[in-house]
């Protein structure tokens, strides 16, 4: 372990955990305007951060202490994710630990805290919210393995770090699976980070919503944190996308001047995932919940596909 | 170069795979006219690609032809059509489109396992793409038979005509040039006659449902 | 020796489709279709005079080819398109009557009557196989307009089952014309000339056997959906049934063969490439399957004309596995059946036709009687069932028993499947005809003249098929044979 490494590695933490609400706030300003509305500001999760945390927390009677619990996990199960996604190093100390499996685990479990601490307090909307959520979950991360599959097939290695040290750093070159596997991974992250057409995080309407239904008893610094690492995993996305579909300008080892240099092609990359996000939500209409499965069967489907278009195409 | 070349084939041929599980799932016919039309204009592509890395011209005149008839030409009719049909709705697949994708993934499957020792075998550049060519060839298939409608069905026949285009040029490139514009005239014609037919369909039945067009059955 | 005749050939139907597009609808419209179509039947005798004086060659920069094999499928289809065109004029003018047909019907009807004609021709004289492609969906276009063209319900489903399922069937040739194209490209180098039939065969041996092992499976099922095998056999009663009883002589006896035609010249390939037994084991398997299932539903049957579309299909199977048994004796009498076939059963859709349209409908429980009403139809339809179940001395008897004997040589178990196969068809057609001919009635007897030439020639030609085949006719079929059967 190197000095440096050790440098960046709290640099990319520290990173997420600033740029997560910025990237949250951005793609809402974009939602607002491009659905006519005027925009709350870039800054809002912020405020929104920051007023929850100077709220006090109130508790449930029934409450156990997993509830209690519970947001400090998810908070730092997504946290971890976060901090082996590169984003702006490869040289990230803590990558060798957790592979892109380990990675799917983390939010996995993140996941099922969340629907545990919703069911906890016994209310009907907690259970119902935790059930659709393990619905796409189930569904989800296969999905998601098989999209990181494909990109470890290329390399030859499950570590993050050195799939993009691979894709990004050899000759350019069309990978078509890669191509299946981005479209799959596009229907995944909106599925997994409840946006429309799966879920709408806007609204808190019973029939539909999945995400909101979870944090529905929690006040205060929980639901702070809660919100926080909701934009945390979309940061986590965010970074995945990135790090496998756009690799380019992710800094190799040991080399402050490209990671200064990978920050503002970072920021850049974040603005038009952003905007393409909301392009997205804007442009689509939300599905009935029954039509989920068939929304992430077909994601996983394509996932496949681009395995079996790699072992047919070869490289 | 042909390194680059090679690629962007294998590029086109993943789109068309992608383009014909899409078809496949889709339910309304207006993005199905969309989805078809990107396929004629990754067919028109693949051949224009082929055309420029083997040097022969006649393949630019058959890439010419393919984007008159199957990007401008047939989806300008088909719109017409369900204009003046008014069928824009969404239409329900006999099977539901999980299962129907999860099929369509075992005749992939299939149809790369009987591709594989014939493409060894072809000179071509792009004989990789054999299979994904047969894949497509089938889920068309497999896409007219699970639509009870008309117009989808046709537009399988269609795409189904795209991906075997494709596959002639990605082993062979190209058919000789008359057989080629024999097989243009016949699509031309099938797809105008289809058209006809479609309204004394409707006329008869007052639908274009296919479920009306069982009364023939064997007992 | 000119190459006058080959382009009348074609020329005469494809003259005539144009001509009667523009005025088909005249009174005198259907004589004009007999015209031309005589037309057609003349040039295809001075080709084969020339043929037979000759031998086989190619003509046209070697894009079209005729040899034994085709010529003589070349001359049974003008004469039965002129046969049929002269039942037709009678037979079309009862329909105006009866108000089914218009004049726009009409003309839309001669028209396609030539250019399906053609699109026959073409496909049986071309060198080209990816022509071949392009004539036989031709075919299918202008088939699937005759079949339509009553405008019923029941037609329109027929013509857009026929559609759907034989695209999508010869999708499947084309792809494995593809693949044929893509072998040529390795054996005899690419370019307009690697799909050439002859080229093809005169390099068969050199084809790779892992490709035209595939390409075969596709060619087979691709115009097995035409030729109706079962289990591609669906469209096949429903398109003979629905359409007008003239187009179910035609597709019946000229279409079918055609589609066995094209399988044919690929099999020869096949056989090259891969040895005798690969092709012939799918051709008998498919064969025995359509023979067995056809036989079994024929007595399920209630309409005329579906009866005998099944019983179209029992015969394609046996000719296929005739096909398939290879050997001179075996494919000498599939060709034998092929020809006896086509003239039997185009002569029983004339006599059922005339029946169906005394009644009024093709229900075969509301025909009855036709000896009365009009013995020749009567004897018409007896007479050629009788023919089509094989009773001696019909022709195709003597091919059937060609084909029983060599069965049992070559794989003595399906002797006795063919055997109950034949039997239950017996029954199960005798059990309709019968009532049909003699049954008691009370209809009036036929207001027009039926034409019943055409029965009669065709039945006397099948009969005598079955006593004697001419020496020139027999010299064809053992030159065929050869080649065909290796």
């Amino acid at each position: 372990m190197n000095p440096f490494g050790l440098l960046a590695q709290s640099f990319a933490v520290l990173l997420a955990l600033t740029l997560a609400p910025l990237l949250k706030g951005w793609i809402d300003m974009w939602r607002a305007w491009l659905g006519n509305r005027s925009a709350p500001g870039l800054l809002q999760p912020y405020r929104v951060l920051h007023k929850l945390f100077h709220k006090e927390s109130v508790l449930a009677d029934t409450a156990s202490p997993l509830f209690r619990l519970a947001p400090y996990a998810v908070f730092g199960c997504v946290l971890l994710a976060c901090a082996i996604v590169p984003t702006l190093s490869t040289d990230l100390p803590f990558a060798p630990a957790a592979d892109a499996i380990a990675l799917v685990g983390l939010l996995a479990l993140a996941r099922v805290f969340m629907a545990l601490a919703a069911m906890d307090i016994g209310t009907a909307f907690g259970s119902l919210g935790a059930r659709r959520e393990m619905l796409v979950g189930f569904l989800a991360e296969p999905a998601l393995l098989i999209v990181l599959f494909n990109a470890s097939l290329i390399t030859g290695s499950t570590s993050l770090a050195s799939i993009v040290e691979t894709l990004a750093h050899q000759q350019f070159a069309i990978h078509p699976s890669l191509a299946f596997a981005g479209i799959a991974f596009a229907l995944v992250s909106l599925a997994e980070n409840a946006r429309i057409p799966v879920d709408n995080p806007a609204t808190h309407l019973e029939l539909t919503m999945i995400h909101e239904a979870l944090l529905l008893e929690y006040s205060g610094r929980h639901l702070a944190l809660m919100e926080w690492a909701a934009s945390l995993k979309l940061f986590a996305y965010a970074g995945i996308g990135l790090a496998l579909f756009f690799p380019w300008g992710i800094a190799q080892a040991q080399s402050p001047a490209a990671m200064l240099a990978a920050l503002p092609l970072l920021g850049l990359k974040l603005a038009i995932g952003g905007l393409a996000l909301a392009l997205v939500e804007t442009l689509s209409a939300k599905m009935r919940l029954f039509r989920v499965p068939e929304f992430l069967a077909t994601a996983f489907l394509l996932a496949v596909l681009g395995l079996l278009v790699h072992s047919l195409l070869g490289d | 170069m042909s390194h680059w070349i090679v690629q962007s084939l294998n590029l086109f041929a993943s789109l068309m795979l992608i383009l014909a599980f899409a078809m496949l799932s889709q339910r309304r016919i207006l993005s199905l006219i969309h989805l078809f039309t990107l396929q004629g204009l990754t067919v028109v592509c693949a051949t224009a690609t082929v055309a420029y890395a083997t040097g022969r011209h006649e393949l630019y005149f058959s890439a010419a032809l393919t984007f008159t008839l199957k990007v401008l030409l047939i989806p300008y009719l088909l719109h017409r059509l369900i204009q003046r049909l008014k069928v824009q709705w969404d239409v329900e697949t006999l099977i539901n489109i999980p299962t129907l994708m999860l099929i369509g993934i075992v005749l992939v499957v299939i149809a790369f396992n009987l591709a594989a020792p014939v493409a060894q075998l072809s000179a071509s550049i792009a004989r990789g793409t054999l299979g994904i060519a047969l894949a497509c060839v089938l889920l068309s298939f497999m896409m007219m038979i699970t639509r009870s409608k008309a117009v989808p069905q046709v537009i399988g026949f269609l795409a189904m005509e795209n991906a075997l285009f494709f596959a002639a040029t990605s082993a062979t490139y190209g058919m000789p040039m008359m057989v080629e514009l024999g097989i243009a005239l016949d699509v031309l014609v099938g797809m105008l006659i289809l058209g006809v037919f479609l309204f004394q369909i409707r006329e008869q039945f007052d639908s274009l449902d296919i479920h009306h067009l069982e009364r023939l059955k064997e007992d | 020796m000119n190459a006058l005749p080959l382009p009348l050939l074609l020329g005469m139907p494809l003259a005539g489709g144009f001509i009667l597009a523009a005025i088909g609808h005249r009174p005198r419209a259907p004589e004009w279709n007999a015209a031309f179509s005589l037309g057609t039947l003349l040039a295809a005798a001075w080709l084969t005079v020339q043929i037979v004086e000759s031998g086989p060659r190619t003509v046209f920069a070697q894009q079209f080819f005729i040899d034994p094999l085709n010529v003589f499928l070349v001359a049974l289809t003008a004469f039965v398109a002129f046969t049929t065109a002269l039942f037709s004029r009678a037979y079309m003018r009862v329909e105006v009557g009866h108000g089914r047909m218009t004049a726009a019907r009409m003309r839309l009807y001669h028209s396609m009557y030539q250019f399906f004609c053609f699109t026959m021709l073409l496909a049986l004289t071309t060198n080209n196989l990816g022509i071949l492609w392009v004539a036989m969906e031709a075919a299918t276009l202008t088939t699937v307009l005759l079949v339509s063209v009553y405008r019923t319900p029941a037609s329109l489903e027929a013509a857009w089952k026929y559609f759907i399922l034989c695209g999508v069937g010869i999708a499947q040739a084309l792809f494995g014309t593809i693949l044929l194209y893509l072998a040529a490209d390795r054996a005899i180098g690419a370019g307009g000339d690697a799909l050439l039939w002859t080229h093809l065969a005169a390099a068969k041996h050199m084809l790779q056997p892992t490709i035209i092992s595939l390409a075969f499976v596709f060619l087979l099922l691709g115009y097995g959906t035409k030729v109706g095998l079962v289990p591609l056999h669906n469209w096949l009663p429903d398109a003979h049934a629905e359409g007008p009883t003239p187009i179910s002589a035609v597709l019946s006896g000229l279409l079918l063969n055609v589609a066995l035609y094209a399988v044919l010249r690929c099999k020869v390939l096949a056989d090259g490439a891969l040895g005798p037994g690969y092709a012939g084991g799918l051709l008998i398997g498919f064969g025995l399957l359509s023979v067995v299932v056809a036989a079994l539903l024929l007595s399920r049957q209630k309409d005329v004309k579906r009866m005998f579309a099944y019983s179209s299909i029992e015969h394609m199977g046996m000719m296929t596995f005739a096909f398939g048994l290879g050997g001179p004796v075996a494919t000498f009498a599939g060709l034998l059946h092929m020809t006896a076939h086509s003239l039997v059963k185009s002569a029983i859709f004339f006599a059922a036709g005339h029946g169906a349209q005394k009644t009024g409908g093709q229900l075969m429980e509301d025909i009855r009687g036709l000896m009365t009403v009009s013995p020749t139809v009567g004897w018409g339809l007896l007479l050629g069932s009788l023919a089509i179940l094989g009773m001696p001395p019909f022709g195709i008897f003597a091919s059937e028993f060609l084909i029983l004997t060599t069965a049992m040589h070559e794989l003595p178990w399906t002797a006795p499947v063919l055997l109950a196969a034949l039997g239950v068809a017996f029954a199960a057609v005798l059990r309709r005809v019968l009532p049909m001919v003699f049954g008691a009635t009370s209809a009036r007897r036929l207001a027009h003249a039926p034409a019943l030439l055409p029965v009669f020639v065709h039945l006397g030609l099948g009969f005598m098929l079955g006593l004697y085949i001419p020496p020139y006719l027999e010299q064809w079929y053992g030159q065929a044979a050869r080649m065909i059967g290796g």
